[in-house]
């Protein structure tokens, strides 16, 4: 058993209306200093056996596949610590 | 001191090498730009012309063709704006004027489905709003290849979600539209979004910039690097001098679609329209920047002065080039007089739009953008706007003759009661003619309240004053096959159909919008669809005596060498004078007497039955009768106004056989039907300028007497009622039965 985390994010250059509205919610509460917000998703996955290089490689697959669209999201993967 | 490329660099430097070709210019076009100029462009003047000189946005191979859509004087008389406003406006009576259009979004809805398709909503809204209207409603034209076809598993959900979100999000009822399948479109989906809007006459506003002094204001969201993909090759060593250090390489972002945005920009701009701000205003779409200052200042009486430098940016990186040609949503432009800014500016404030002054109406006729202290564009506007017009050769498609000699006759036919049975069914639950629900059920179509006629009906119908119960219609049509077969016949046809669909309800037919989907204008055979599908939408749009209000041009859909099927998609509007009394497809009642109207052939050439049944397409399309069009549409005006009918479907796709299962499905009850003659083309042929329709008990002989005064030819076929579908002498089908298999097959598909 072993943990896998895939962050997903809107690539850099993607407009994020989400993240804006997180932005301007986050004036109206009163933090002041922040000044940029994009916002994304995280993966906990729960697989079979060592988290190895294969097993990674199947996990880099399912996520280009099903987690993120490659089109306007990248993702990056580790295993849990 | 700016190393940007000014006015001045470029004529000290009239040899540096300028990637036109990268830009999509030809030779040609690049030579005519600097001949116009009188030196070479700057790199924001040649992102500008290269946008502004595109296909989408100069329509230089339609234009000669689209001249004859100018609608002649009988057609023009309710027209209060036509084609080059950015959409047209009809007098619909009672101080009201309703606007309409429909565009393209094909290929970013291939890339993207979700956000193509939902920023194709955006887009078409925003024109509506542009010309002073509220929009009220949307409708989706959309075709699919194979509908088993692995990617029409990934496009048509994606498409549908990005549809339903923006729509459903901004608070429109989508009230109709189009779900067809076909291999041609696989690899080129067709997603066309009309968007209808309403206002008094006097809101009509106009894109022009006119009176020097007066300010010009860019509002809605930041701008972005959205759908920038060609000005990245602006931003290479050529231009940024040889270190090559230069900026990172920028791929062509996909847009973004924000509809809660867009909401605060309608409300926004309605306030703006209602307090008397605006001297012009434009939408930002295709081209975005680029294209609202040209237009706005070719449109108006003298230049316009633009500090680029003002334009809030989401990414601080943006080189001019690329602020020029980022098509970044939301986005829309004002001229507003000094006097009214601060207001302006205030009422943008209150509904949390940011709107910040970029520039002026001068009176010197150039278009002169800073940008950092330098001047880096300075054009005569028109020069850009008005682009190339091109008379693209045109051949007839070498294999349209062996085509059309191909004819459906020689297909087996059905030979008894149990094949004429399997044909319906087989058809009813083809993907074309089979219950749409899985789509339509993910769209709002009661939001606003005014919803009187939706998905499945014929046409659209919305209430526009409640009060005295006036309303509008409104339908899509297309049809590849028919215009594959013949592009002219097929578009007469294509129009026909959607003008029954709107008088199917109760209205009057009174205008015409149009999406003219084709592949590659520079293949021949292409443009020689074109032209014929243009052509019979001038001949038939004079036929019934309304006018083409406006539309857009999408080439080049194509795969490699393979275009699409020429599909031209025609939306008609009409005006209803009440609401109350529209009619439905459905059999709602019991007992009536079911009849049939117009004139029934031996039409195969391009039909369902000959699609679905053995995969052909062949011969001729049917033959349209536009004349005989308009007397059905008189007729039922006149006889929903006087209450003789209690439902009304037209007969398209499938003949008779469909449009009665489908009227038995819709009112939840069946009929019994005796046909003379062949059973099998009276059920099956698609001869157009048909409808069914269910008369009001007692009221027969006011019908009959209606139908001849009209001359339009009635047969009785029998009476609604029962739980099957029955066809004497040939069939029963459980109303039961025919829902399963009308009802099994998109979910079957897309889960």
């Amino acid at each position: 058993m072993a943990t896998v985390i895939v962050d997903v994010m809107l690539k850099p250059e993607i407009h994020d209306p989400q993240g804006e509205a997180v932005l301007g919610a986050s004036h109206r509460l009163g933090f002041g200093n922040v000044t940029a917000v994009r916002q994304g998703k995280r993966f906990e996955l729960e697989i079979d056996g060592p988290a190895d290089g294969a097993a990674l490689a199947a996990v880099e697959e399912l996520a280009r596949e099903l987690l993120a669209n490659p089109v306007i999201e990248e993702f990056s993967l580790h295993p849990a610590d | 001191m700016s190393d940007e490329d000014t006015v001045e660099v470029a004529a000290g430097t009239p040899d540096r090498p300028q990637p036109f070709a990268e830009l999509g210019l030809t030779k040609q076009e690049y030579e005519k730009i600097r001949h116009l100029l009188g030196r070479r462009p700057t790199a924001a003047e040649l992102a500008l012309y290269s946008v502004m000189w595109s296909e989408h946005c100069s329509y230089k191979s339609s234009k000669v063709h689209l001249r004859q859509l100018a609608p002649g004087e009988q057609q023009s008389e309710a027209l209060l704006a036509g084609i080059g406003a950015n959409a047209g406006v009809v007098d619909i009576g009672q101080g009201y004027a309703v606007t309409f259009k429909i565009e393209s979004h094909n290929h970013p809805s291939f890339v993207e489905p979700h956000q193509g398709a939902a920023t194709g909503v955006g887009g078409i809204v925003r024109d509506i709003l542009a010309m002073g209207a509220r929009p009220v409603a949307v409708m989706d034209a959309l075709r699919f290849g194979p509908a088993d076809a692995h990617d029409t598993a990934r496009v048509l959900p994606g498409v549908v979600s990005g549809i339903s979100f923006y729509g459903n999000c901004l608070g429109l009822p989508n009230i109709g539209g189009e779900l067809a399948f076909d291999p041609c479109y696989a690899g080129n989906p067709l997603v066309n979004a009309l968007c209808v809007g309403v206002m008094r006459h006097h809101d009509l506003k106009a894109a022009v910039a006119t009176g020097p002094g007066n300010k010009v204001v860019l509002f809605g969201s930041r701008t972005g690097p959205d759908g920038v993909g060609g000005a990245s090759v602006l931003a290479s060593a050529t231009f940024e001098g040889a270190g090559g250090e230069g900026k990172a390489a920028k791929r062509p972002s996909v847009q973004v679609g924000d509809p809660f945005m867009e909401k605060l920009l309608v409300e926004c701009c309605l306030e703006l329209y209602a307090s008397g701000l605006i001297e012009g205003i434009q939408d930002l779409g295709a081209a975005g920047v680029a294209c609202a200052t040209t237009e706005l200042s070719a449109g108006g009486s003298g230049g316009m002065r633009v500090t680029l430098d003002d334009v809030p940016l989401r990414d601080p990186t943006l080189s001019p080039a690329e602020i020029l040609m980022s098509e970044s949503q939301e986005r829309m432009m004002a001229v507003v007089t000094p006097a009214n800014v601060r207001a302006f500016l205030e009422v943008c404030a209150r509904w949390d739009v940011e709107a910040t002054v970029i520039g002026e109406v001068t009176g010197d006729g150039m278009l002169t953008m800073t940008w950092r202290g330098g001047t880096v564009v300075s054009i005569p506007p028109e020069t850009a706007a008005d682009g190339p017009v091109y008379q693209r050769p045109m051949a007839r498609p070498a294999d349209l003759d062996a085509l059309q000699a191909g004819t459906p006759d020689g297909l087996d036919r059905p030979k008894d009661g149990q094949g004429l049975r399997a044909a319906l069914l087989a058809l009813l639950g083809s993907p074309d003619l089979a219950d749409k629900s899985w789509v339509t059920a993910q769209y709002d179509r009661y939001v606003r309240g005014d919803t009187v006629l939706a998905m499945p009906e014929d046409g659209g119908l919305l209430r526009v004053d409640e009060r005295t119960n006036l309303g509008i219609a409104l339908a899509t049509d297309g049809n590849g096959r028919y215009c594959r077969l013949d592009p002219y016949l097929g578009t007469r046809l294509a129009l026909s159909e959607a003008y029954r669909n709107v008088a199917m309800t109760g209205a009057r037919p009174v205008a015409v919008t149009n999406c003219m989907n084709f592949g590659s204008p520079e293949d021949p055979a292409v443009m020689w669809q074109l032209a014929e599908a243009v052509r019979g939408l001038a001949d038939g749009c004079r036929e019934l005596g309304i006018p083409v209000t406006g539309g857009n041009v999408s080439l080049y859909n194509q795969t490699g060498s393979n275009a699409i099927h020429p599909t031209p998609v025609i939306g008609v509007l009409g005006v209803h004078e009440d609401v109350r009394r529209r009619l439905g497809a459905g059999f709602t009642t019991d007992g009536a007497r079911l009849v049939l109207l117009g004139t029934t052939g031996e039409e195969f050439g391009g039909s369902a039955w000959a699609h679905v049944l053995h995969a052909h397409l062949g011969g001729r399309p049917p033959a349209p009768d536009l004349p005989s069009e308009r007397r059905l549409a008189t007729l039922i005006a006149q006889a929903a106004a006087a209450g003789l009918l209690s439902a009304a479907h037209d007969l398209s796709d499938g003949g008779l056989a469909i449009a009665l299962a489908e009227s038995c499905l819709s009112g939840g009850r069946g009929c019994r039907v005796s046909l003379n003659g062949d059973p099998f083309a009276g059920l099956f042929s698609e001869s157009p300028a048909r409808a069914v329709v269910c008369v009001s008990p007692g009221r027969e002989p006011e019908f009959a007497a209606l139908c001849e005064a009209n001359e339009v030819p009635a047969t009785v076929l029998g009476t609604t009622g029962g739980e099957a579908l029955a066809v004497e002498g040939a069939f029963d089908i459980p109303v039961a039965e025919l829902r399963k298999v009308w009802e099994g097959t998109l979910p079957a598909l897309f889960g």
